[in-house]
Parts: C-alpha cells; sequence; structure tokens
C-alpha cells in the first residue's frame, strides 16, 4: 500500500453550463431566504397598514432614490466588464470590476449616512424612543434593520468576490475563452441588485 | 472488459488520492475525493450517533421511576434539546444523503465524481465547523440550551442558557446541507454516464435527486428564521415578541415551512435505498419503476404544503386546519404507491434474506407502524387528544428511527463490502437485525400506549399508574443500545480483519456492482456506456458476481 509514492491525479473537468446550473440553484436559496422575510413584511404590512405608511414616512426616499440609481449602475459595470473579457480586454474588464466595487461603496457609504441619522434619531431596534412608539412602527422599524442589514451584508460579501475576481482576470486565469467564473459573480451582483429594487419600493415609495 | 470484469491490479481509492500524499489524515481532510468526503461524513456521523443514543439512553434512566432518579428537571430539559439537535441535524438529516449519496452517486451515475468536489469538500468542513458549534455551546455561559430542538419563542428568546450559539450553528449545518443538494442537483444533470437517460437512473438517484431540492428549497427559510430568533435575542427586534406587536406563531409556520419537508429529507434517501435493496435481493426488475420516481418528486411536492398539521392546537382558523389535514393524508398516497411496488417486486422473486433484505424487511414493518399512527396524528380530532404527548414522540421515532435510522443500517451492510472491499460477519449481522426490531418495539411500543393515556411529552417526571410502561421501554433502550455496540463492532472488526469482498458479492446489477471493491479513485477503469434499465437482471448472465 505504502509503495505508491502518492501520484497526484487532477482530472481537469471543465462544464461551464454546469457551473452556471449550480450558481442558479444557489441564486434560488438567496431568493428563498430572502423570501421569508417578504412574507414576515407582508404578513405584518397586512396586520398594520397604517403605521406602516407613517413609520414609511420617516425615511429618507432621496437617498434611498441614489442609491437605487448607483446599485442599478453598477449592475450595468459588471455586465460591462464580463462584456470585455469576451472582447479580450483585460484592463477594461479590471476598470469595469473596479467600478463595479467603486459603486458598491458608494451603496455602504450611503447606508450608513442613512442608519447613523436613525441612530441619532433614536430609532434603533430596542431603543427608548422606538419602544415607545406604536407596534406597527417599531416593527416597522425592526423590518427595516433586519432586511437592509441582511441585504448589506450581501452587498459586502459581493464586493469581497468582485476583489477576487478582479484577482483572477489579472492571472488570467479568466479570460475571454473562460470567464464563468465572472459570469457567476456577475449573477451574484445582479441578485443583490434585484434585492434591492424590492426592498426599495417595500420600505421608501409604498406611503 | 467487455463482460464487466475490472482489472483487479488496479490502485482503489485508498492507495490514491487526490492529495500530495495517499495516506495519513491530511490526504482525508483535503480529499476532494467523493468517496473519501463520503467516508469522512460516516465516521463523523457515527460518533456523533452515538453521543445522541448515549443521551437517549440516560434520558431513559432518569424516566425508569417515578421522581428524579439521576438528574433534575432542568438537565433532563438539556438532554432532550441535545439529543433531539444532535439526532437531527447532525445524523439523520445528513445520514443518507452525506454518506451514501456522496459515495454512491457518481458510482451509480457512472461519473468519475461530483460536479464540484471542492465544494464538497467544503460542505464537510462546514459541516465540521457546525458541530464543533454544537459542542461548545455547551460550555457556554448559561448553561447548555433547553429548550427542545424546535426552539419555539417566545421561550428560545426569554431563556438564559445558551441559545444563540447552537442557533447559529443549526444555521451553519444547514449551508452543508444547501450545498450537498445544489451540488447532487448539478452531479444529476451534468454527469450522468453516455446512455444514462433519467430513466435508466437507479432509483436511489431518484430519491437523492428529490431530497436535494427539498433541501435547496426549504432550508434557506429555516436559516431566515433561526437567524431572525438570533438577532431578537441580541437586538429586540419584536418579530416575534407579541408586546412589541410580533407574533410568536408566525415562528412556528416559519420552522415548520422547513421542518417538516425536512422529515422527507430525512426519510426520501431511506426509500431509495430500499428500492435499491429489494429488487437486487429478489433478483426481479423493479415493480413500477416510473411510480417509485414520481412518487418521490410528488412526496417532496406535496411534502411542502403541510407543515401547519404541527400546528392543529395552535389556534388556527377551521378551515385551514381542515384544509391542512386533508393535504396531510395526500402525502400518504406516494409513499403507500412506494410500498405496494416494493410489495409487488417481491412477488415471485427470488429472494436471498441476506442482512440488507432482512434489514428493509425491518424497515417495512416498523415504517408502517409509524406511517398508520401518522394518519391518525392527522385527523384534526384524534391530534387534539393525543397532541404532545408520547404518542407523538413514539410515531416520531417509528417513522425516523425505524424508518431511516433502520434504513442507515441496511444502507451499511448492502454497501460495506464496497466501501471497505471486506466482508462483514453474515449471521452476527443477522442475530443483530432480529434483537434490533425487539429492542426497538421494547423501547417504543409503550410510547404509544403511555401517549394515548396521557403521558406528555418532555417531562422528567410522571404518574405512578405509568411507571411500569416506563420500566419496559428503558430496558428496551438497553437491548437498543447493546445492539448498536454489537452492529458496531461487527463492521469494526470487518474493516479490521473481515475477509476479502467480492467485487459483487449480491449479484446487483447497478454500475456500482461493476468495478472493484473498493473501487478505484476514477471509479471506474473504463468508460461507462449505459444500454440497460437500471434493474435489468438478465445483465447477471453476463457480469461477474458471487453465487450463493
Amino acid at each position: 500500500m505504502s509503495q505508491s509514492k502518492g501520484a497526484v491525479v487532477n482530472h481537469v473537468h471543465r462544464d461551464d453550463l454546469g457551473a452556471k446550473l449550480g450558481m442558479w440553484v444557489f441564486l434560488f436559496t438567496e431568493v428563498l431566504l430572502f423570501g421569508g422575510m417578504f412574507l414576515v413584511y407582508a404578513v405584518y404590512r397586512f396586520q398594520f397598514p397604517d403605521l406602516f405608511k407613517l413609520a414609511a414616512l420617516e425615511l429618507n426616499t432621496g437617498l434611498g432614490t441614489f442609491n437605487t440609481i448607483v446599485l442599478l449602475t453598477s449592475s450595468l459595470t459588471m455586465v460591462l466588464a464580463i462584456v470585455a473579457i469576451q472582447k479580450n480586454k483585460k484592463n477594461l474588464s479590471l476598470f469595469y470590476l473596479a467600478a463595479t466595487i467603486g459603486f458598491a461603496l458608494v451603496f455602504m457609504v450611503v447606508k450608513y449616512f442613512e442608519w447613523s441619522a436613525k441612530f441619532s434619531h433614536g430609532i434603533y431596534p430596542g431603543s427608548e424612543e422606538l419602544l415607545n412608539r406604536q407596534n406597527g412602527e417599531i416593527l416597522f422599524f425592526g423590518l427595516y434593520f433586519v432586511m437592509t442589514g441582511l441585504h448589506a451584508f450581501h452587498v459586502i460579501i459581493g464586493v469581497i468576490i468582485i476583489a477576487f475576481l478582479m484577482v483572477f482576470v489579472y492571472k488570467n486565469k479568466i479570460v475571454h475563452d473562460n470567464y464563468v467564473k465572472l459570469e457567476n459573480g456577475g449573477l451574484y451582483w445582479h441578485l443583490v441588485d434585484l434585492i434591492w429594487i424590492f426592498l426599495f419600493p417595500l420600505f421608501y415609495l409604498i406611503h | 472488459m467487455a463482460d464487466g470484469n475490472v482489472n483487479v491490479a488496479a490502485k482503489s481509492f485508498y492507495e490514491e488520492g487526490t492529495t500530495k500524499k495517499s495516506t495519513g489524515i491530511t490526504s482525508w481532510l483535503f480529499s476532494t475525493d467523493h468517496k473519501r468526503i463520503g467516508l469522512m461524513y460516516l465516521v463523523t456521523i457515527t460518533a456523533f450517533f452515538f453521543v445522541g443514543a448515549l443521551f437517549g439512553v440516560l434520558m431513559r434512566l432518569e424516566l425508569m421511576a417515578p421522581g428524579e432518579t439521576i438528574m433534575g428537571a432542568q438537565e433532563y430539559n438539556t438532554l432532550f434539546t441535545l439529543h433531539g439537535v444532535i439526532m437531527i441535524f447532525l445524523f439523520i438529516i445528513p445520514g443518507i444523503p452525506a454518506i451514501f449519496g456522496n459515495f454512491f452517486l457518481p458510482l451509480q451515475l457512472g461519473a468519475k465524481d461530483v460536479a464540484f468536489p471542492r465544494l464538497n469538500l467544503l460542505s464537510y468542513w462546514i459541516y465540521l465547523i457546525g458541530s464543533v458549534l454544537v459542542i461548545l455551546s455547551l460550555f457556554m455561559q448559561g448553561g447548555p440550551i433547553d429548550t427542545g430542538w424546535t426552539f419555539y419563542v417566545p421561550y428560545s428568546v426569554r431563556t438564559t442558557t445558551s441559545v444563540s450559539l447552537p442557533l447559529f450553528a443549526a444555521f451553519v449545518l444547514g449551508f452543508s446541507s444547501i450545498l450537498t443538494g445544489l451540488n447532487f442537483i448539478v452531479t444529476i444533470h451534468r454527469m450522468r454516464a453516455p446512455g444514462m437517460n433519467f430513466f435508466r437512473m437507479p432509483l436511489f438517484v431518484w430519491s437523492t435527486y428529490a431530497t436535494a431540492w427539498i433541501q435547496v428549497i426549504a432550508t434557506p427559510v429555516v436559516g431566515i428564521t433561526i437567524l431572525l430568533v438570533i438577532i431578537e435575542r441580541s437586538f429586540g427586534v419584536g418579530i416575534f415578541d407579541p408586546a412589541l406587536g410580533g407574533d410568536p406563531i408566525l415562528f412556528q409556520h416559519l420552522f415548520w415551512i422547513y421542518s417538516h419537508p425536512a422529515v422527507y429529507i430525512m426519510i426520501l434517501p431511506a426509500m431509495g435505498v430500499v428500492s435499491e435493496i429489494i429488487p437486487t435481493f429478489s433478483r426481479r426488475t423493479i415493480f413500477g419503476y416510473t411510480p417509485i420516481a414520481m412518487s418521490s418528486l410528488a412526496i417532496a411536492f406535496v411534502g411542502y404544503l403541510v407543515w401547519a398539521h404541527h400546528m392543529f392546537t395552535s389556534g388556527m382558523s377551521d378551515t385551514s386546519r381542515v384544509i391542512f389535514s386533508l393535504l396531510t393524508y395526500i402525502v400518504a398516497l406516494p409513499s403507500g404507491v412506494k410500498v405496494f411496488n416494493w410489495v409487488a417486486t417481491m412477488y415471485k422473486g427470488s429472494i436471498d434474506p441476506k442482512p440488507p433484505f432482512l434489514w428493509v424487511m425491518s424497515f417495512v414493518f416498523l415504517f408502517s407502524i409509524g406511517g398508520l399512527t401518522g394518519l391518525v396524528l392527522g385527523s384534526i380530532t384524534a391530534d387534539i387528544h393525543v397532541h404532545d404527548t408520547y404518542f407523538v414522540v413514539s410515531h416520531f421515532h417509528y417513522v425516523m428511527f425505524g424508518g431511516t435510522g433502520t434504513i442507515v443500517f441496511a444502507a451499511m451492510y448492502y454497501w460495506f463490502p464496497k466501501m471497505f472491499g471486506k466482508m462483514y460477519n453474515i449471521k452476527w449481522a443477522n442475530i443483530n437485525a432480529l434483537f434490533y426490531i425487539i429492542a426497538f418495539n421494547v423501547l417504543y411500543f409503550p410510547k404509544f400506549i403511555m401517549g394515548y393515556q396521557g403521558m406528555p411529552r418532555r417531562y422528567y417526571d410522571y404518574l405512578p399508574e405509568f411507571a411500569d410502561l416506563q420500566m419496559l421501554s428503558t430496558i428496551g433502550s438497553w437491548i437498543m443500545f447493546a445492539t448498536l455496540v454489537s452492529i458496531f463492532l461487527n463492521l469494526f472488526l470487518a474493516i479490521k480483519k473481515g475477509k476479502k469482498a467480492h467485487n459483487n458479492p449480491w449479484g446487483g446489477v447497478t454500475l456500482e456492482w461493476q468495478t472493484s471493491s473498493p473501487p478505484p479513485l476514477l471509479n471506474f477503469d473504463r468508460e461507462i456506456t449505459v444500454n440497460h434499465e437500471p434493474y435489468d437482471f438478465s445483465q447477471l448472465k453476463e457480469l461477474d458476481y458471487e453465487s450463493k
């Protein structure tokens, strides 16, 4: 048994369609993860329609709209990065990926200011100010922090993923005829975008 | 090689790995070979199974006599919680898919590995991290969790014991489950050998496929529910707190939306194993291949729509109770389809009662009792009477332990020669099967009676009139534990110094029997093409197998 000198066997198996199928299934689980939250939101919105409206008026629709535009644009740059690699333009692809990260960071900074504005008004889970309000408002802000917080967490994960993708592009691991990793990263980023597209009207627009 | 014989000189996967060194602990912990990963799951899951079983024995010891016997109420609460968490999240959910799915899914498909071998290893690591977190939580401030494995709010939010860490562990374990399911789905879609279309796949593959979809679809929902409880404990958001407008019943809904389909994650792969073993030992093609395959999908689908039958006493409207009761009955239909087809397969077959077959028969017996008492629980009026009593506990153990647990052993006895290349003591295995079914019924049947008489679950003390039956059940737990140790010893000794097993000891015709035991690293030493349906025993003439 020990005579075998440990031959390293790497059976290289490449299946782009399989990789993408896997990614879609994973995105499906993400949708269901947020789906649970949307369900909770729907139940409580149904229970406290008026108080949800009242609480929603306190959110800054301007900042929310700005962030929506930022995130949508970042999805565009992500697609452009894939197109660039397809056309074998490595540096252009790197530029677009960097831009995507840039937009993501802008989104997070705006989020930071939004949240800290709420904190400075004494609105955060378990705060005295919030607990003195009516139940529907407490739940609205509870859901607001949990859902946008979970989304923000996904944005951070997305930034890390895109950073790795940049390294792969830089090291020529992602090239014009093998870019399924980049496509999958893009799919993930679009999902993060898509979830925001639902969060935005639910919290900021429905008055 | 055309006759299906394999080259005996080929190195097995034990001698050749995917890492630089082919032996030693790192060659296992960093191996991306699906067979090694399956075996790592086997070792880890077996260890946790024995821990969980030990907790069960300790609980039975406490219940041996009325009053405080060996522990107080708080310790008992902790024990039944840990018994549940370990058995559910660490043993029975990953059990068959992670051990036998990993090892045999690619083999049965004629593939070299799963679609994402590195992801597969990651799933194992995540499982390991999750299980370490469960153990760590025992030593956290506040003491071990005492909420029961269902983590119902508001108690799970209010108790001072360490709840957040085991909850997070369950979340992490869910991640492992999702990734395994994802891997299997892609493997089944993309890695089938040439000629193996969907309706030439063995039924174990079909049931694993249905299971994988449930893992992918249901687990995220419990993931977010668990996260919400952790957030609730840490920040007091109010989503489940009635004082802040939240609704504890909503937690029950969200929890069971996952946890009911999860019982099908537990049982479907077991049903797949049964559909493998019965044709092999009856020497007859499976009766009703397509209905069995489709019934797996039907169970997976309808299983989604029955969750609220866990909540008949929670104050739902009558309309929803009637609907959920009706849907619960409908799930029994595809299960019945399977049982009838299994029996029809055996009819006029040439039955060879080797240990795997005997264990499958134990399964049919125990699972039928579990299934029929499930109908009692599914009807609303009867459920009100026995809700939260030993009747439920007993039903659950007949279905899960008598069903899935028994099949874990059956699968072990069936595939053991393939996994280790060794044969265990067959007579010993048969005796174990006999003791198992006796111990099982002595241990759990009294609980049906006690439950019907009103003994509530999760109590460390009871009224004197239950003393005899409780004692009987405790004696059963001792026989059971001794049997489990005996099963383990038989298999362990076989690995150490068992006789070398034939490549095809049972005369099976699915692809895993057409390679050496244990298989080589890339599973087959030839390219596989499939031109038979999976249980075509006319192939046996051409295949090499060990005759009686």
